[in-house]
């Protein structure tokens, strides 16, 4: 069995710049594993624009993002196969993979990084009742239908859920020539970025039905209506409140959930709000030398920070093989009142550098204030103008702020 | 007049009301978190200004569509027309990014680009 310094799960966003993040700081033997036929992950069926803004300091699209860290890899000269499925991990680092070049492989690796993306949610994860005909899609596959292989897949849709790629799909499915006839949100307010409300319906005029989820799907071969209905509070319909739209296409985007498997087979511990690894601040899993970056760590809204994350990962990765790793003992980082999740789960005591953490509020916060404290007592706050669950937000502590950090470290919102 | 929209120039989105005159200049905006937010507004209010990406039909490619953005924002209200233009061209790979796809696309000034570039496959 060969064995390889470091092996990337994906060669997406979070994987190429986690091979980067190690290049970079001197590991020579990599090899990235991506089970498609191109490096670059779901940036390349993200054609719009909006990509780069913090980290390039320019508006790209999802291909060129892509592109220019494809371009790296090619200029470190890091190894990649393409077309290759992993189809195990296990906690003493055996990676088995499969491709049509090298059949049946196993692979042994002294660290590896999980960089495997996240997955849709479907249908069957909201029980949508009704008829089960042809034409209900999630957004991100009818993305990659007409984005990539140039298949438009109704004529008219409506879309469940709010969330980004499905305000995207509204508006490109519009320009292709289809009606969308609105899209559905069961919560009181948006999950998408408030921008895509803007440029994808408002330009558009495309009604957006805040607190109302679908209640019924028609058609026996293919979609033929939805219905939809007011929820209250519980998020139970409100009988009276139907609506009817006749279509022949539902799309969901109802969430995505970090794509796990491979990692739990290595006993990879997760965590149950973020369905990702629990990581410390390096963003090392429980199970030493396996780590972990991108949307199987946590779903992101902004690329920049994927690739941030995957090089920080990268570079610790590195630091683990190189034995320049500082182990500590580590101190919990909780959610408090108004925080969803924050990421890293743990945190290195006397700890000589800064950490960016990474949350959630659950729910709209407006003047708020956002409170750091040390084994109970306020370090730091921020006031917020306002957060919401749909913007993931950051903060960076610096080393000294971390300095009495002996038990705990809890952030939490307070609100007036 | 008063105008109420988000501003779509950075992820933040922030909610900008904007004040015109009776010739639509802008005479005041509020919500902005930036500089770019100011000049964003009085852009929206004039003429609506947006990016375009879409794709179009290529062969001798991995995929059937490459990717392709407008070299500059072009008016919104001329989103559709620009749209059958790129509906009517189909090339052949390879592909440069950046490669210039339709020039001065129904003469707005902006070009209609490759987003990524395309190696040609052989079948």
């Amino acid at each position: 069995m060969n064995t390889v310094e470091l092996v990337i799960i994906g060669g997406g966003s979070a994987g190429m710049a986690a091979a980067c993040g190690a290049y970079e700081a001197g590991v020579r033997d990599i090899l990235i594993l991506e089970r498609d036929k191109e490096l670059g992950g779901i940036l390349l069926q993200c054609i719009h624009n909006g990509f780069g803004l913090h980290y390039y300091k320019e508006e790209l699209s999802g291909p060129e993002y892509a592109e220019r860290w494809e371009k790296k890899i090619e200029e470190y000269g890091i190894a990649y196969r393409l077309d290759t499925m992993v189809l195990d991990i296990t906690a003493d680092k055996v990676i088995t993979y499969t491709n049509t070049v090298e059949g049946y492989t196993k692979v042994r690796a002294k660290a590896i990084v999980l960089a495997m993306g996240c997955r849709e949610r479907t249908r069957g994860a909201i029980h949508i009742p009704g008829f089960r005909p042809a034409g209900v899609w999630t957004a991100g596959t009818a993305q990659r239908y007409l984005n990539m292989e140039g298949y438009l897949v109704g004529r008219r849709i409506f879309i469940l859920g709010s969330g980004d790629i499905g305000l995207i799909m509204a508006r490109r499915m519009t320009l292709e020539g289809a009606e969308v006839l609105g899209v559905a949100e069961i919560m009181p307010y948006s999950n998408g970025l408030p921008r895509n409300i803007q440029q994808c319906l408002r330009d558009f005029e495309i009604p957006l039905y805040l607190s109302h989820t679908v209640t019924n799907v028609f058609g026996k071969d293919r979609v033929s209506g939805i219905e939809i209905s007011q929820v209250n509070q519980k998020f139970e319909p409100i009988a009276g409140t139907e609506k009817r739209f006749d279509c022949d296409t539902l799309l969901l985007s109802v969430g995505l959930i970090p794509e796990t498997q491979l990692g739990q087979n290595a006993g990879v511990l997760l965590s149950p709000k973020t369905k990702g690894a629990l990581v410390n601040d390096i963003n090392e899993t429980e199970t030493e030398g396996i780590f972990s970056c991108g949307n199987v760590l946590h779903v992101h809204d902004v690329v920049d920070f994927v690739s941030e994350e995957g090089l920080h990962t990268g570079k610790n990765a590195a630091a683990y093989l190189q034995n320049k790793l500082m182990r500590a003992e580590e101190a919990n980082v909780s959610a408090g009142a108004g925080i969803g999740y924050v990421l890293p789960q743990r945190v290195r005591k006397t700890l000589a550098e800064a950490v960016t953490f990474s949350f959630r509020v659950t729910d709209v916060k407006k003047n708020a204030e956002l409170l750091v404290k040390v084994d109970g007592k306020v370090v730091k706050s921020v006031k917020k103008r306002q957060m919401i669950p749909a913007e993931m937000e950051r903060i960076t502590l610096k080393a000294e702020e971390l300095n009495d950090l002996q038990s705990e470290l809890v952030l939490e919102i307070r609100e007036d | 007049m008063e105008k109420k929209f988000i501003c779509i120039v950075c992820p933040m989105g922030c909610e900008l009301t904007a004040e015109t005159d009776k010739q639509g200049n802008l005479t005041a905006v509020a919500g902005n978190r930036c500089k770019r937010g100011e000049s964003y507004a009085e852009q929206e209010c004039k003429t609506p200004m947006r990016m375009l990406t879409s794709t179009v039909r290529i062969e001798k490619a991995l995929y059937q569509r490459l990717p392709v953005i407008t070299s500059a924002s072009i008016p919104k209200d001329m989103i559709f027309q620009v749209m059958s233009e790129i509906d009517r061209v189909k090339i052949e790979a390879p592909v440069e990014l950046r490669q210039i796809i339709i020039k001065n696309v129904c003469g707005l000034s902006a070009d209609i680009i490759a987003s990524r570039s395309m190696a040609e496959v052989h079948q």
